[in-house]
């Protein structure tokens, strides 16, 4: 119980995604001008990598390992090298669901949504969640928790970075740096912030 | 972009004036991470350039046939299956790159440059003129993906492809090796820096301000 604890605190803060791994940075910039919408993509992103994260896990360990139709009869097949393909499908596929499913139960947290859902299927924090599993090989509940996890690290990190982009209208800018350019620097610093973590995963 | 723009300024508009990471914000994730040093950052360049190209050649061929309803799928699929060539090819002839890319070269996947260009021009255009603005997106990706590759590796360990540059201070040099250039953070400021450069230079893609700040009201 104490590893998966510090696996999940160790997805959301020390290996944060944005901010110490520079992944899903498109969406991390783009949607993070209000704090509004933020909270919605953070819930978003804590709910798709929720799912799809130990869903890929399942997937990999059935269909694609190296071995995995030895019961079958079929040893030597390899198809790890489909699981790209693999991996986008499902991610694909959960995000379209989860779409339809909250536009019939839930219309009103889907219409709060609105583009963020769709938007999420090219989102490289997701993806590189499930390679990640696969490269450190997690058993089924640990890729749950990692999934959680980083959904949960990006969503932190996108509502700070919104708020302080939100007091920047306040702030008197070069007309160059207005903008993109403030934003980098902003998420620089904050990243700062964050790599102060990395003692955390150190005791 | 209009239609009827001639195919040289296809090609090099995205180069620096519409820099698709500086200017359409396209592609981010991995210009900054895989920039730690050199090499490693023209791999990667090359890399999603072909993946680039290749993927707006084959989807501007079949443009006419995708259904409209499952476009995104499709596109990503094929993005895939080229990824997918380009990462073994990786590993079997440059090995030591490919792990230090990790899983960024399976990233190129979901990189928006790539989706983003087959979805705003490549799915509209034939596939010759798709080819070139692809080809030129990404020269303008790897243009700022050098760049930063160099600054941080020069600062970061005095040293170009390899090659020790600055002469280090543990070796009877003078240069102390800056630890931060190699870290995270610096990424963001150098990259925050080069796009007030570029704006400085062509102040009309300076944004307006984000929003107004509420008039404060009399007497407070």
């Amino acid at each position: 119980m104490a590893d998966l604890w510090s696996l999940f605190l160790s997805a959301a803060f020390v290996e944060n995604l944005p901010l110490t791994l520079f992944l899903g940075l498109c969406t991390f910039l783009a949607l993070s001008k209000r704090p509004e919408t933020a909270v919605g993509l953070g819930i978003a992103m804590i709910a798709v990598m929720g799912v799809t994260v130990p869903l890929n896990q399942l997937i990999y360990h059935a269909l694609l390992a190296p071995g995995a139709w030895a019961w079958a009869g079929y040893p030597e097949i390899d198809l790890s090298y489909l699981s790209l393909v693999a991996f986008i499908g499902v991610i694909a596929a959960i995000v379209q669901l989860l779409e339809m499913l909250l536009d019939r139960f839930l219309p009103k947290v889907h219409a709060a949504f609105g583009v963020f859902l769709p938007l999420l299927t090219v989102q490289c924090a997701i993806l590189a969640g499930s390679l990640f599993m696969v490269e450190r090989n997690y058993d089924l509940a640990e890729s749950f928790v990692f999934g959680i996890g980083g959904g949960t690290g990006f969503a932190i990190s996108v509502i700070m970075l919104s708020a302080i982009r939100a007091r920047l209208a306040y702030a008197d800018l070069p007309a160059g740096l207005r903008g993109l350019g403030i934003t980098f620097i902003l998420a620089g610093l904050m990243s700062l912030g964050f790599s102060s973590f990395a003692q955390m995963a150190a005791q | 972009m209009t239609a009827p723009s001639p195919l040289w300024s296809t090609f090099t508009d995205p180069l620096v004036r519409q820099n698709p990471v500086t200017l359409q914000i396209l592609g981010i994730c991995s210009a900054l991470a895989v920039t730690t040093s050199l090499p490693t950052a023209l791999t990667m360049a090359a890399s999603l350039t072909t993946v680039l190209v290749l993927s707006a050649g084959v989807i501007s061929l079949i443009r006419r046939h995708i259904p409209d309803t499952i476009r995104l799928i499709v596109q990503i699929v094929i993005v895939a299956s080229l990824v997918i060539v380009i990462d073994q090819l990786l590993q079997a002839y440059l090995f030591e790159i490919s792990q230090s890319l990790s899983v960024f070269v399976s990233l190129i996947t979901t990189n928006c440059l790539v989706l983003g260009r087959t979805e705003s021009f490549a799915r509209l255009n034939p596939p010759g003129r798709s080819m070139v603005d692809a080809l030129g997106n990404g020269l303008g990706y790897s243009l700022i993906l050098c760049l930063v590759g160099a600054l941080r590796e020069l600062f970061g360990a005095g040293s170009l492809m390899g090659l020790q540059v600055l002469p280090l201070v543990e070796q009877g040099g003078w240069f102390t090796p800056l630890a931060l250039m190699l870290l995270a953070p610096s990424a963001f400021f150098i990259l925050g820096g080069l796009v007030w450069a570029i704006r400085s230079i062509w102040p009309d893609q300076a944004e307006a301000p984000d929003t107004v700040p509420p008039e404060v009201e009399e007497g407070t």
